[in-house]
């Protein structure tokens, strides 16, 4: 074991023991090693599954949550819509559901993946909150909510790495950080169990840090060290977080924890004692602030649509006949959030551009899976991939884009696949199957042999039916089948090759499905732009004109060529992008413009609105 | 806000005011207010069935310490604290104590509903809260929350779609109309889910009234209300105004109905910050379905109002 003089000997902080304290005023809580260090705000077991736990630090509320694959996540405790906690919400797995209006989150990336009140629609890829880095060592979550954060985590304790640490319980405390840190030395761990009651030991304490010390009592060759990190919740408020270098045995372990939660109790009568005598600190600001434009991207040259990501193949096996299963891990932070029915860009290393549908359910933000069908007549961009790319390698890919996003407000959803279309459908599965949704899959393939990631297919159970070798005439038939059993406000979602989807649109279409609640998406869409329905945009400052096509907005096209224009709702309703207009009447589309402004043509929202004549010129 | 040069610019606006703020402490933690959009307006106190000529009440109104009660003859009388001997002005619209600390309008707002003969009138309840008027006030014009916070009741998964609706500013009002949610129970009398067809107004920076169809009866239109008390920026009193067409149902089954509705949005409020209502259209994020608030939020703006709102920067 260390002994006591020692490990904090190239850790050591600012000298906080001793008398000489009592003239100090105060400890900068916005100093940077404090606003970008590491602080324990929870123990490891606060998070258990399927739990929300809310903790401040720094004057700033988190809400802790652990998803269901284990990863941990640190959040502002707010919802970006109307400021509700987050805490309040549901943990549901692998995303986090606010309580007010049904918004969810994606673990890891906190991206929104769906919004109720709108289920057509996907959510911008914008809506994001706050995440902070977090941490599990010793027992403990760590967080650092600084702007300069070390990746490494927190600074390591020498005797809780060489020992078995075991988290006492944590002790809140109304007392300052500076106050709590002075008084650690008079904490009593050594009336416990090994320790002779009449004898007075040594008692050494040694900061570690600016917010944690170790103290040790020794006592004719018995030796307790407790570590204490002193979690900053606000000017005058803390929480005490001990860790004991060595875990109880289990015929000592009560008798223990009853001694330490004792002291812990005095050590609290006498900070706040202490505390009570001296003037209230003034409560840090809270730092709420606007709701933010970003994507948490790890590498991202380019804006929007643009946006980059490289990613490291992690593995690559083939998935069924002629199909190769991609995991693409980020190089460095997280995967831009997923929604089911997302694809993403591939750039291969040839120079070509292909795209692929994510397989990942809501919230399984960890690994992109992709599959890759080897096509006969590739011009080098499944061939490319199956042959020439390896595990290992790195590849650049975009955001996923969503435009065949899933609606999670059906009655029951009908999803039918055909070949490789089943990549998208895959992910809206098993988001409704995590959900507990009434869904069904039917998935066409040429054969047993053909079946791409046929182990999630099973987990399914029932609710996926495989459909094989059938002929054109036969598939026809099933498809006819499948949409026949409709009820009213079921939803139908279907890829795979044009014919077979012209089929499946043409049956449903027979058996009296609504255009609304037919979604689809062709494997190869036309890029041909249709002139006819879109207009010519000027931008008066820059000298820029572009075409806004059908499908477009003018978000979009400013993106496509570079001008990074601030967005937050992309529905029209938030007011984020509204921009001057010179020449030309603009078409409203938003909710946001009130009617004189719409009737005065003067501004125009730009991530929904188009234009009523052939040229409109905005202020940019 | 609240630097004192700016109470004196403003009392020499308004010099009704000067003698209502001298040798008081205005400061955040009195949350005394000095806003002249709000000051000047009626504000709700109390049901007058739920007071008794024995006794006084003391409430706070907008930071200031308010005394009222009723006479022999229940006619209400209405004084701040330190002020016994000057009456406020006093209004008994919808059976409910209005009063003003500045110069109010010549009545409180219209609700030309609650004359008809037939109308059931009732002070459903009056709840303490911890929030901000506008945000009571906001989160009675929101659909969206119905499935998730008032589930079974005024709404249900998976019927959470918001469909466009209108809404805008009317005569110096703001209006929400064919604003259409499915709801399982929308009323005490209703039997079944249906589609509910509501139409919002906010006649007053605090108040909102909601006027939705009548089960059986499409011609007419229940009219609920939110008379909001801001007690000081942070910290309201809602009142809950029914005026219903109903010739079944108890008063107390009425009543038990709008409070647990109210009793379970009030969690939800307590839980929002900032507890002031942000104007800045960034500070949060709106969507489509938030058209009504995007609307009130701008209202507000424009009428200048300060009390109870975080103003855009």
């Amino acid at each position: 074991m260390t002994g006591p003089d020692q490990a904090g000997s190239d850790l050591a902080g600012p000298d906080l023991g001793g008398s000489d304290l009592a003239g100090r005023q105060g400890l900068d809580l916005t100093a940077a090693p404090i606003e970008n260090g590491w602080h324990a705000i929870a123990r490891s077991d606060d998070a258990p599954l399927r739990h929300v736990y809310q903790t401040e630090l720094l004057g700033r509320e988190l809400a802790v949550w652990r998803a269901d694959d284990g990863y941990l996540n640190v959040w502002d405790n707010r919802c970006l819509h109307r400021g509700v906690r987050l805490s309040i919400g549901s943990n549901e797995g692998s995303e986090l559901k606010c309580v007010y209006h049904g918004w969810r989150y994606s673990s890891r990336t906190g991206g929104c993946t769906y919004i109720p009140a709108h289920p057509g629609q996907a959510p911008a890829r914008t809506l994001c909150t706050r995440v902070f880095p977090a941490q599990e060592r010793y027992g403990l979550v760590w967080a650092n909510l600084g702007s300069e954060v070390d990746p490494g985590g927190p600074e390591p304790i020498e005797v809780l790495d060489d020992g078995a640490p075991f988290a006492l319980r944590s002790l809140p405390v109304n007392a300052s950080p500076l106050m709590v840190m002075s008084r650690l030395g008079d904490y009593r761990s050594d009336r416990g169990p090994g320790f002779e009651a009449e004898q007075e030991p040594t008692v050494t304490m040694t900061p570690m840090g600016p917010l944690s010390a170790r103290v040790t009592s020794v006592l004719a060759g018995v030796e307790a060290t407790v570590v204490f990190f002193v979690q900053p919740v606000d000017a005058g408020r803390v929480v005490v977080r001990g860790v004991l270098a060595e875990t109880p045995t289990p015929s000592l372990e009560i008798q223990t924890l009853r001694h330490h939660a004792e002291a812990l109790e005095q050590l609290r009568q006498v900070l706040e004692a202490a505390a009570g005598g001296e003037p209230r600190p003034a409560p840090l600001e809270a730092a709420l602030q606007r709701v933010e434009i970003r994507e948490p991207v790890s590498s991202r040259p380019g804006v929007g649509d643009d946006a980059r990501v490289e990613v490291v193949v992690e593995r690559k096996a083939e998935s069924g006949r002629g199909v190769m299963a991609f995991e693409l891990a980020p190089v460095s932070g997280e995967l831009p959030t997923t929604q089911p029915g997302a694809h993403i860009d591939v750039f291969l290393p040839n120079g070509l551009v292909r795209q692929y549908s994510l397989t990942n359910r809501a919230g399984d933000q960890g690994r992109y899976v992709i599959g890759v069908k080897r096509e006969a007549d590739s011009r080098g961009g499944s061939a490319v991939l199956h042959d020439s790319v390896s595990e290992g390698d790195v590849l650049t890919i975009s955001a996923p884009r969503n435009t065949f996003s899933l609606r999670r407000d059906a009655r029951h959803t009908i999803l039918v696949a055909g070949g490789i279309g089943l990549t998208p459908l895959l992910a809206m599965a098993e988001t409704l199957n995590e959900g507990g949704h009434s869904f069904e899959l039917h998935y066409f393939a040429r054969s047993a042999d053909h079946v791409a990631f046929a182990p999630r297919l099973g987990r399914l159970g029932p609710a996926a039916t495989a459909h094989l070798g059938l002929s054109p005439v036969e598939t026809g038939e099933a498809l006819q089948e499948i949409v026949a059993r409709h009820e009213p406000s079921s939803h139908l979602y279907i890829c795979g090759p044009g014919p077979m989807l012209d089929a499946a649109r043409q049956a449903a279409g027979h058996s009296g499905w609504p255009d609304p609640r037919v979604h689809f998406e062709y494997f190869k869409n036309s890029n041909e732009l249709d002139r006819s329905h879109g207009f010519e945009l000027t931008l008066a400052r820059s000298g820029l004109t572009v075409f806004v096509g059908p499908g477009e907005t003018i978000l979009d096209v400013l993106r496509a060529n570079d001008i990074d224009l601030p967005s937050s709702c992309e529905q029209g309703a938030c007011g984020t992008c509204v921009l001057g207009v010179i020449e030309g009447r603009p078409d409203h589309q938003d909710v946001y413009l009130n009617a004189s402004e719409r009737e005065s043509g003067e501004r125009i929202v730009a991530c929904v609105s188009r234009s009523v004549d052939d040229r409109l010129v905005l202020d940019l | 806000m609240w630097d004192t040069s700016r109470v004196a610019a403003y009392a020499r606006r308004n010099p009704h005011i000067k003698p209502l703020l001298a040798g008081r402490a205005v400061s955040p933690e009195t949350s005394l207010c000095v806003d002249p959009a709000v000051l000047n307006l009626w504000h709700p106190l109390a049901a007058l069935s739920e007071l008794s000529p024995d006794r006084d009440y003391r409430t706070t109104l907008l930071g200031y310490e308010i005394v009222h009660g009723i006479d022999a003859a229940a006619e209400p009388w209405v004084v701040l604290a330190d002020r016994p001997d000057e009456l406020l002005p006093v209004d008994t619209r919808y059976g409910y104590v209005w009063t003003s600390i500045g110069e109010p309008p010549g009545a409180v707002f219209d609700i030309p509903e609650a004359l008809e003969p037939d109308r059931r009138l009732l002070n459903a309840c009056s709840i303490q809260v911890a929030t901000s008027a506008p945000r009571a006030v906001e989160n009675f014009l929101d659909m969206g929350h119905f499935p998730y916070v008032h589930t079974g009741l005024l709404g249900e998964e998976p019927h959470t779609e918001v469909v466009d609706y209108h809404a805008g500013v009317e005569g110096g009002e703001v209006w929400a109309r064919d604003c259409l949610f499915f709801q399982p129970v929308a009323a005490m009398s209703a039997a079944g889910g249906q589609m509910t067809d509501y139409t919002y107004r906010v006649p007053h920076p605090y108040c909102v009234v909601l006027y939705k169809t009548v089960a059986g009866d499409p011609s007419r239109r229940d009219v609920i209300a939110l008379f909001v008390q801001a007690m000081t920026q942070e910290k309201i009193r809602a009142h809950n105004f029914l005026c219903l067409v109903d010739s079944t149902s108890t008063d107390n089954d009425l009543k038990k109905f709008q409070q647990i509705i109210f009793s379970q949005d009030k969690p939800i409020l307590e839980n929002q910050y900032p507890k002031r209502l942000p104007l800045d259209p960034r500070a949060e994020t709106p969507i489509r379905a938030d058209q009504s608030s995007i609307a009130y939020r701008r209202w507000l703006s424009d009428l200048g109002v300060d009390y109870s709102v975080v103003r855009a920067r």
